[in-house]
């Protein structure tokens, strides 16, 4: 078998987070009754007119300076023309040859190094409808909402080489637009779409072989196994001796293979006309300089801030970016209380698994910033321990109450009196006198056994700490009991 | 006179002398309507539901006002005189409608027209031909041939119609009514089912001029809702009546008056340059060199859009729904075919597919690119000649109003009817039509009187300055 090598491009469609539709003042809401949030404009209604959405013309300038594009200047809509129900006008408004941005690119590390994935253009466009199809009724329903739905599409140049490669650049991409706000990024809610042009080549050749195009993939998971399986059954074909044609072909989930669906000769001829009903004109110098001071942070240039300002590691400082909300949990909190390094851990090694367990970001959850900086700080003086401080922790967020009222409430106060340990310490020590001797004749390690079952005892309620330092003393120094 | 023949100016007074009663106006005109509409049929929807008139509440101006049939009413019927759009009562109005209920204008219905604007005779309307009220063997003019034989019949005070390349001063032409194309942009296209979105614009149809002005105060102005729609400020276009003409300095195009124009009409236009001449204006010959290629140009721009614009009537939504009785490709498409088979008549069908043709893949650049191109240099023929011109003066129309049937049967002719009205779209120019005499077959000829873009006033200056000298906008047809 020959050497080949891969080639991928990925096309993103991003459905924008505006109040509102592209060209009409319909609700964007996602999951209403069908049809509820439509208008003559949304509709496609015959005499009804488009007007843009500026917000949306504003995202569009963020995510492309964002991906590093240039921003064109003009702006300017195109019909794209086919016929399908979901689409009242029969046109679609879209961008084609003066798109928002172009020429920019996505650093994105992947197989252990940065590697620069251009990005060939941004353009806005509006969503069709949905429709739903009734196998009983033979029928077919049609949902409006969704149309006018404004969209970003993303278009990447064909830079990627594997299907990790595309993954990570997928998630490269959605941690950036978490970032941005532009958009909810959930693709199970339809909010972000992928179809990936996948084609192969033989090792060292220039020319781009023949691609085909992959739809239907649901998950960044379906993209990875869609451009997997696809690239072995486009080896086969040319092992076997045949020519790829070029086609769309979509997944098959369940089954794990991609099935051809239209080929290139049946493909639209879409007749792209400039939109007479949108005037094109040209973006105010201070309305891009507006778009470019609006630009958050990022997410590698946080990477580094956290890196330099609160002295975390490479790791905890990634982890932290990952998650846009997580992030900005911890600077928050380390407004509150000055101790990033503690504040990091407790994040990263407690909070998120507690996170993940109930598949909630932190924004969902009843965690005040204070409450949270506030129990780690009783832990760190001894009021609590570890233990029942994560317990409180994991009450915390489903109740959003305080730690003191927690503490009292769950009756967790630490068992830290002398007199009531040292009962407890007596007990014990009684019922493991091997092990007493057996410390006493040099087997030091032997006392944390007894610390565990004081602790035992106490429901985890004492002080581990402590309790070791009293039972040392009772065992070497027999005088103090 | 009757009351149906008045002008609104007219009737405007006789209310504030409290000699005229709106509700009587009104009732002349639904009485002319009942009379003299079998056969016109300047209408095609004229029945009251939805459009009542409440005779014991009116507004300011209780003017009862055809509209065209593509001009959005709510839930009115609104069918483009096409059988595609059959039923379809659009849940909202038109902003010209919106503004026209609030100044208390009075509707009467909808008027016949080519189907989706697309003719010059409105005999391609699928409710049946309108008849030209002076001789009822022609046609009125179109696409606007409805509102614009509804006023000159007396069946309606006012009217509104679109002009997309002369779809309102072809018809006013045709049947002796005064007919504006407002710049592109002046008025609202938000509710007017759309032609061709970068040419059509809705005008008013009335008697005179001064009714003309007193309807575009009405509807002109920016709208929100519409992109293309102008913001700048909008005069009182009635302030232009009461100035002259003198020292204007207008043009005469002489590519306009070369083969193919009717003896008659041309004696009659420049009989109204003599006459404004006399009146102080001074008039000089120019050229417009790319004149010649306005009507290849239109059909190409035009029918590009409209094969767009069109599209979205698929039966899924709206209006007709047809199935073949056999099942020929998926149920889908099927629908998509048998509905626009049948909903479409033969004009429509060739527009769409001439449209489709200039758009399609390796054909864009030789024809929709090419013609854009054109167009611009048309549009630079009018911007040399406004540089020293105040305005521009033709012929409407390069003959009278023809037989009925006479160029259905070869578009081409039928195409070059609009051949001095076209290139004013193309550049987005406002201009008028205005009755200026009558052939010896006693129909109505009209003269054009084309402006700067936004300079509507200028053509209701010299429009009025000609018809305080003529008494042409005065002769009412008997029927």
């Amino acid at each position: 078998m020959k050497n080949y090598e891969t080639v991928i491009g990925l096309e993103v469609h991003l459905q924008l987070n505006t109040q509102t539709k592209i060209f009409c003042g319909c609700s964007t809401q996602f999951g209403r009754e069908p049809n509820s949030q439509t208008c003559p404009v949304c509709l496609g209604l015959p005499g009804s007119l488009p007007v843009l959405n500026e917000q949306v013309l504003l995202s569009g300038m963020t995510i492309g300076l964002a991906l590093n594009c240039t921003i064109n200047s003009l702006v300017k809509f195109d019909r794209k023309n086919y016929y399908y129900p979901d689409l009242p006008k029969a046109y679609q408004i879209s961008q084609y040859d003066f798109p928002i941005a172009k020429e920019g690119f996505l650093k994105v590390e992947t197989g252990g190094q940065v590697k620069k994935m251009g990005i060939i253009r941004a353009h806005m466009e509006e969503d069709a409808g949905k429709l739903i199809h009734s196998p009983e009724t033979k029928s077919s329903l049609v949902d409006y909402n969704r149309t006018g739905v404004p969209l970003v599409e993303i278009v990447s140049a064909p830079d990627m080489r594997s299907a990790q490669e595309a993954y990570d650049y997928l998630t490269t991409l959605k941690l950036l637009l978490s970032y941005l706000d532009v958009s909810d990024c959930d693709m199970e809610k339809g909010s972000l779409r992928c179809d990936a042009n996948v084609s192969i080549r033989e090792q060292g050749v220039q020319v781009l072989g023949t691609k085909t195009e992959l739809k239907n993939l649901n998950s960044f998971r379906a993209v990875k196994n869609a451009i997997d399986f696809e690239v072995q059954r486009q080896i086969q074909t040319l092992e076997a001796g045949e020519r790829i044609i070029q086609e769309t072909r979509l997944w098959n989930e369940e089954k794990q293979i991609t099935v051809s669906m239209r080929s290139k000769e049946e493909a639209h001829d879409y007749r792209y006309f400039p939109e007479p009903d949108l005037v094109p004109f040209m973006i105010e110098t201070s309305m891009a300089e507006k778009a470019r001071q609006a630009l958050p942070e990022l997410p590698t240039e946080k990477l580094t801030r956290f890196i330099n300002d609160y002295k975390l590691s490479l790791y905890d400082a990634g982890v932290l970016v990952q998650d846009k909300n997580l992030a900005f949990f911890f600077e928050a909190c380390v407004k509150a209380w000055n101790n990033p390094k503690k504040i990091t851990n407790w994040i990263i090694s407690i909070l998120k698994q507690e996170l993940n367990a109930r598949r909630l970001t932190i924004a969902q959850t009843k965690l005040s910033i204070t409450h949270f900086t506030e129990l780690i700080q009783k832990v760190e003086n001894g009021t609590l321990n570890n233990l029942t401080g994560k317990e409180v922790l994991t009450h915390m967020l489903d109740t959003g109450k305080d730690s003191a009222t927690l503490i009292q409430e769950k009756g967790l106060t630490q068992v830290s009196d002398d007199a009531s340990l040292n009962t407890i310490i007596d007990q014990v020590l009684a019922e493991n006198a091997d092990i007493v001797h057996a410390i006493k004749s040099g087997k030091e390690n032997a006392i944390g056994f007894l610390v565990g079952q004081c602790m035992k005892k106490t429901q985890g309620k004492a002080n581990p700490k402590k309790i070791g330092e009293l039972i040392k003393g009772r065992i070497h120094n027999v005088s103090s009991s | 006179m009757k009351l149906n023949e008045l002008t609104a100016h007219e009737i405007l007074k006789g209310m504030s002398e409290k000699c005229i009663n709106p509700a009587d106006v009104y009732r002349s005109v639904r009485e002319a309507i009942k009379t003299h509409d079998p056969k016109i049929h300047a209408y095609v929807h004229h029945e009251d539901d939805g459009i009542a008139f409440d005779e014991k509440k009116f507004g300011r101006f209780p003017i009862p006002i055809a509209i065209k049939d593509n001009i959005c009413i709510k839930n009115y019927p609104t069918t483009c005189a096409s059988h595609i759009l059959q039923g379809f009562r659009p849940p909202y109005d038109a902003t010209v409608i919106k503004k026209l209920r609030e100044a208390g204008l009075i509707f009467l219905g909808h008027a016949n027209m080519d189907e989706f604007a697309f003719g010059s005779s409105t005999e391609s309307s699928y409710f049946g031909v309108t008849r030209n009220p002076w001789k009822l063997d022609c046609v009125p003019g179109g696409s606007s041939g409805g509102s614009a034989a509804a006023v000159a019949a007396n069946e309606a005070i006012w009217a509104l119609g679109s002009d997309t390349g002369g779809s309102i001063r072809q018809p006013a032409s045709f049947c002796g009514v005064v007919g504006l194309k407002p710049t592109y942009g002046r008025v609202s296209r938000y509710g007017l089912i759309a032609f061709a979105s970068s040419l059509d614009q809705i005008g008013p149809i009335t008697k005179d001029i001064e009714d003309n002005a007193l309807l575009l105060n009405l509807i002109a102005g920016h709208d929100e809702m519409d992109s293309t729609s102008a913001d700048i400020p909008v005069p009182d276009f009635t302030h232009a009546l009461t100035k002259d003409v003198k020292d204007l300095k207008i043009a005469i195009p002489k590519e306009y008056f070369v083969e193919g124009i009717d003896e008659e009409v041309k004696t009659s236009i420049f009989d109204a340059i003599e006459l404004l001449k006399a009146k102080g204006a001074q008039f000089k010959e120019i050229s417009m060199p790319h004149t010649a290629y306005a009507v290849a140009t239109y059909y190409i721009l035009a029918t590009a859009e409209a094969s767009s614009n069109l599209a979205r009537f698929d039966g899924v939504q709206y209006g007709l729904r047809a199935q073949p009785s056999q099942q020929r490709r998926t149920p889908i498409i099927d629908l998509y075919e048998e509905t626009r088979h049948q909903g479409f008549g033969a004009e429509a069908k060739r527009r769409i597919m001439l449209g489709t043709y200039s758009l399609s893949s390796g054909y864009y650049d030789a024809y929709y690119l090419k013609a854009q191109k054109v167009r611009t240099l048309i549009k630079q023929d009018f911007d040399e000649a406004f540089k020293s011109f105040d305005a521009i003066i033709t012929p409407t129309a390069p003959t009278t109003a023809f037989k009925l049937g006479e160029k259905t049967s070869d578009p081409l002719s039928m195409y070059l009817s609009d051949i001095y009205t076209i290139s004013v779209n193309l550049a987005g120019v406002p201009a008028i039509s205005l009755p200026c005499g009558f052939a010896k077959n006693g129909l109505p000829i009209g003269l054009q009187i084309i402006g700067k873009p936004f300079d509507e006033e200028m053509l209701f200056r010299i429009g009025h300055a000609y018809e305080q000298a003529t008494e042409w906008h005065k002769k009412r047809v008997s029927l």
